[in-house]
C-alpha cells in the first residue's frame, strides 16, 4: 500500500495502542481523536485508575485541600477508547506489532505510543524499605497512605532527599504543624535542580519555617521496632533521629524494564526518540510505528546542543504527547518536532517557584530582578556566554520574558538593565551546582548523549 | 467536576480565587492551590473562573450544560506552546 493510502486507512480504521494511561497517554488520546483518528484506540495502564494528576499529590492533597482519590484529569473531549486498566504491559514484539499483557493477553497495533513514565526509587535496603511507616510518593495510593499517617499526628516525619518532592512534603508537614526533619546529601535543598545560590535561599526558607534541615549528610540506616514499625533514622554524621514516618524522595526510575529484549532503544535513562517522538531501536535506527512521550522519553533538543533531554515535567508530558499523537497519524511533511522549552513549577512554604530552560546547565547566575533576601526574584543562568535558563521565586509574571531570551540565545551576562535590578545582581556569580558524579536526590532534568559542541569527547571503541 | 490548572501558564492573577473562592485559593503571594474535584454546587462559579482566567490556564469538564461560552473557553485551552 502506498504510504499516503496507508495513512488514510490508518486514520479511518487503524489500531492505535497507548501503554501508560496517565497524563501523557490521555493527552495523546485526546489529540488523536481531535485530529480525526476514527480507528480503534486501546489504553493500557497498570494502575487501576483512569488518568489522574500527580502534582497535587504533594501539594493540595497533603495540605488537606483535595482528596488523594479525586485528582482525576478532566477530558477535553470523549476519547472512545478500550480501557485495559490494572494490567501491565510486559513485553513488546515489534515484528508482529504486538504488546503482551500481564494477564496473558496480546494486543495488536498499527501504531504504538509508549508513555510509561517513571516510578519512585525506593529506599535501597529492602528490609528497611518494608518497615511500616516508610513511604514513597508517586501514585494516588502512595498519597492516600501517607496522608493517613500524617493525619494520625506523628511525632516527627523524616524526609530523605530535598529535591522538589521532598521539599514540598516538608512544607506540607510544617503547614499542618507536624515536626519534620529533612536530610539531604548535597549542600542545600533543590541544589541539583537549581544550584547552590538558589539552594541557600531554599535552605533559609525551610529553616525559618521550622524544618530541621540536615545537609551534607547521608542516611545510613532506618531502624525498626519489634513490631516492624520504623522508629529512627541513622545519619552519616553519627546522629540518630527518632521518627515514626519516613518519606523516601530519592528521585525516579524509568519504566522501561518491560521493553527489555524487545529491540527498542530503551534502558535506565529512558527511551530514545527523534524530535518527532519516533522511538529508536537498539541500533539507533528510527522506528516508524513506535512513539514515545512524557517522563519516559529522551529526545534531542537543538537549544541544548542536540543532547538527549529527558524531563520529569508536567508541561513536557502534555506537549510531547500532543506532538507524538499528531505525528502518529501524519505524513512526513506534516509532522512537527517537539522543541519545547522546559518549564516547571513548584510550590512550597507559600512561595511560588518556577523555572524555564535547563538551570542545571548553567555555569553562572545573576539575579536580574528582585533580591534573594526578599525571596522575590528572577535568577538568570548563563552557559557559554548565553542565557540558558531562569528561575523565579514569587515573580512568575516575568518568566515568559526570559523564556524568549533562552529561545533566542541572548548573550549572558545580560547587557541591558532590567526593572528592579539591585547592586547584587549586576555581576554574575558561579551557579554552584554540585559535581554531577556525586548524586543528590536525583535531578528531574537530565541531559545525556553526544553533544556536537563538546570537543573534549573521545570515542573509545569497544574491544573485541 | 474535574479540573486541572496548567500552572506553567498560570500567572497568579487570582481572578479564579476571586470568582470561585471555594475551589481556588492563593497560598502565599502567588502560589495557586485548588481542589481538582469541585463540588457540584460550584458549577456556575467554576465556569466563570474558567472563562475569566486571563491566560486560559484552567481546564474543566462537566461544564457543558452551563449557559454562555465558558465551557467552550475551557475546551480551547491548549497546553501546547
Ligand atoms: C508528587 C509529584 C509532584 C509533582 N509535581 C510537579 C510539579 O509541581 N510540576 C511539574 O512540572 N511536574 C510535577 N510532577 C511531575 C509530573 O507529574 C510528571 O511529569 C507527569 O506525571 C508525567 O506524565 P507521564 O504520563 O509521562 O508519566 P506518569 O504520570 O508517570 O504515567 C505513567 C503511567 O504508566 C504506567 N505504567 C508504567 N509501566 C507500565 C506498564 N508496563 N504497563 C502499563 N502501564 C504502565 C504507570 O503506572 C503510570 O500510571 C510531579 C510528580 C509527582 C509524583
Ligand atoms: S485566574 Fe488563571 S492565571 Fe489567575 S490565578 Fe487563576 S489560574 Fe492562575
Amino acid at each position: 500500500m502506498p504510504a499516503e493510502d496507508f495513512l488514510q486507512w490508518l486514520r479511518r480504521e487503524g489500531r492505535i495502542v497507548i501503554v501508560g494511561a496517565s497524563l501523557a497517554g490521555l493527552r495523546a488520546a485526546e489529540t488523536l481523536r481531535a485530529e480525526g483518528f476514527a480507528g480503534s484506540l486501546t489504553m493500557i495502564g497498570d494502575e487501576p485508575y483512569e488518568p489522574y494528576d500527580r502534582p497535587p499529590l504533594s501539594k493540595a492533597v497533603l495540605l488537606g485541600k483535595a482528596s488523594p482519590h479525586r485528582t482525576d484529569l478532566p477530558r477535553r473531549l470523549e476519547i472512545d477508547a478500550k480501557w485495559r486498566l490494572g494490567v501491565a504491559a510486559t513485553g513488546l514484539d515489534m515484528t508482529a506489532k504486538r504488546v503482551r499483557l500481564a494477564d496473558g493477553d496480546e494486543v495488536e497495533y498499527d501504531r504504538l505510543l509508549i508513555a510509561t513514565g517513571v516510578r519512585a526509587r525506593p529506599w535501597p535496603k529492602e528490609s528497611e524499605a518494608q518497615l511500616d511507616g516508610v513511604f514513597v510518593l508517586r501514585t494516588r495510593d502512595d498519597a492516600a497512605a501517607l496522608l493517613r499517617r500524617l493525619q494520625a499526628s506523628p511525632r516527627r516525619v523524616f524526609v530523605i532527599g530535598a529535591g522538589f518532592t521532598g521539599s514540598e512534603i516538608a512544607s506540607a508537614c510544617r503547614a499542618q504543624g507536624v515536626a519534620v526533619t529533612l536530610a539531604e546529601r548535597g549542600g542545600a535543598p533543590l541544589v541539583g535542580a537549581l544550584g547552590g545560590v538558589i539552594g541557600a535561599v531554599a535552605a533559609e526558607l525551610q529553616r525559618e519555617n521550622g524544618v530541621d534541615l540536615r545537609t551534607g549528610v547521608m542516611v545510613t540506616a532506618l531502624e525498626g521496632d519489634s513490631m516492624g514499625r520504623v522508629r529512627a533514622a541513622h545519619l552519616s554524621d553519627g546522629s540518630v533521629v527518632e521518627t515514626d514516618v519516613v518519606v523516601v524522595c530519592l528521585g525516579a526510575t524509568r519504566n522501561t524494564e518491560w521493553l527489555e529484549s524487545s529491540g527498542l532503544g530503551a534502558g535506565p535513562r529512558g527511551i530514545a526518540c527523534d524530535a518527532g517522538c519516533r522511538a529508536f531501536d537498539f541500533r539507533g535506527i528510527v522506528t516508524d510505528d513506535v512513539y514515545v512521550a512524557g517522563d519516559v522519553a529522551r529526545s534531542p533538543h537543538p537549544l541544548f546542543g542536540y543532547q538527549f533531554l529527558s524531563l520529569e515535567h508536567w508541561g513536557n508530558a502534555v506537549a510531547q504527547a500532543e506532538v507524538a499523537a499528531h505525528n502518529m497519524i501524519s505524513s512526513g511533511a506534516d509532522r512537527r518536532p517537539h522543541l519545547w522549552v522546559p518549564a516547571f513549577w513548584s510550590s512550597q512554604f507559600g512561595v511560588n517557584i518556577k523555572s524555564v530552560g535547563v538551570p542545571s546547565m548553567g555555569e553562572q547566575i545573576m539575579i536580574a530582578q528582585g533580591s534573594l533576601a526578599e525571596r522575590r526574584f528572577v535568577g538568570v543562568y548563563g552557559y557559554q556566554g548565553r542565557v540558558i535558563a531562569a528561575v523565579s521565586f514569587d515573580n512568575t509574571r516575568w518568566l515568559q520574558f526570559y523564556e524568549r531570551l533562552i529561545e533566542t540565545a541572548t548573550p549572558f551576562p545580560l547587557e541591558f538593565p532590567t526593572v528592579d535590578r539591585r547592586p547584587e545582581g549586576r555581576q554574575p556569580v558561579p551557579a554552584d551546582f554540585p559535581d554531577p558524579s556525586l548524586p543528590t536526590h536525583g535531578p528531574t532534568v537530565t541531559l545525556s548523549g553526544y553533544s556536537p559542541s563538546d570537543r573534549r569527547l573521545v570515542f573509545t571503541p569497544a574491544r573485541h | 467536576m474535574r479540573l486541572v490548572v496548567d500552572l506553567n501558564r498560570c500567572q497568579g492573577y487570582a481572578q479564579c480565587a476571586f470568582l470561585a473562592p471555594d475551589v481556588f485559593a492563593l497560598h502565599g503571594e502567588e502560589s495557586l492551590v485548588y481542589n481538582p474535584q469541585a463540588e457540584e454546587g460550584q458549577r456556575e462559579r467554576l465556569a466563570r473562573a474558567v472563562a475569566a482566567c486571563p491566560v486560559q490556564a484552567i481546564l474543566a469538564d462537566g461544564l457543558d450544560d452551563v449557559d454562555e461560552e465558558p465551557a467552550e473557553a475551557g475546551q480551547e485551552t491548549s497546553h501546547a506552546r
